[in-house]
């Protein structure tokens, strides 16, 4: 009896396109500009408009909640044959339950952050409702790395 | 209804440059909580809101909305206006409050996004 075929292995496909942000912890003024400068990109590359939707507004959340909750992160943008990818990597205070913060209306906001129209607890959630593919991984006091990608076709 | 009408209606002015395009306008989406917006608007609706922070602008523009219209006769900073030029997204004021002018535009016909 031969093995069943492993279906679930995934070959890696071609990157077509990628840049790397920085985000910083904190810095307000400038939260939201990788999320427009992504929307530029895509628009230029002819990406669909509904997939550039959903891809931004999952890419402002997670800006927003580096800006909000991590010292400094790494945002990755790949545009990949069948779909549209972000890896974004933070150096912070990680996440010590992961199921409490995708609950809507969990947080830990500030005053701040609510004056600034975030800090609701919608935010991870936000972002999954917007991806074909999410997937989260904490470290407490080490940081939190978000992969997510919406499907082109 | 024409984005110029409802200046009108509300008695807005106009923050941003003269309105390049007087875009037809069927929804509105009303929240001063910016992932509301981004949870629940549809795209080409127009945002009313309290927050004149530069996310507001952000939001607008991941949402694909049209134009903002604060409340209160808030008013942006100079930075805000730069980045909605550059969005070309038009920004509002109206003295109105929240209620009052999703009322109006309620009354008038414009559906919630």
């Amino acid at each position: 009896m031969f093995p069943a075929p492993v279906l679930d292995v995934i070959m890696e496909e071609e990157i077509l396109y990628s840049e790397t942000f920085r985000i910083h912890g904190n810095d307000f003024e400038h939260g939201g500009e990788v999320a427009a400068a992504v929307k530029s990109v895509m628009k230029q590359l002819g990406i669909r408009s509904d997939v550039i939707r959903r891809l931004s507004i999952a890419n402002f959340e997670c800006e927003m909640n580096v800006i909000m909750y991590a010292d400094e992160a790494e945002f990755e943008f790949s545009v990949l044959p069948s779909q549209v990818r972000v890896v974004c990597k933070d150096r912070g205070q990680g996440i010590p339950d992961i199921g409490l913060a995708m609950q809507e209306g969990w947080s830990t906001a500030t005053q701040q952050m609510r004056e600034r129209g975030f800090g609701a607890g919608l935010g991870l959630p936000n972002i999954k409702r917007n991806s074909d593919k999410f997937e989260i991984e904490s470290t407490p006091s080490v940081g939190t790395t978000l992969r997510y990608s919406v499907n082109l076709e | 209804m024409r984005l110029s009408e409802i200046q009108k209606l509300l008695n807005c002015e106009l923050i941003s440059d003269a309105l390049s395009s007087d875009p037809d306008i069927e929804q509105c989406f009303a929240a001063d909580l910016m992932s509301d917006v981004l949870a629940y608007s549809t795209s080409e609706a127009i945002l009313i809101t309290g927050l004149s922070s530069i996310q507001s602008v952000h939001t607008a523009d991941v949402a694909d909305l049209r134009a903002i219209i604060f409340v209160h006769d808030k008013r942006p900073g100079p930075q805000v206006v730069e980045l909605a030029r550059n969005k070309k997204i038009p920004l509002l004021t109206t003295k109105l409050n929240l209620f009052d002018a999703c009322g109006v535009l309620h009354g008038k016909g414009l559906k919630g996004a």
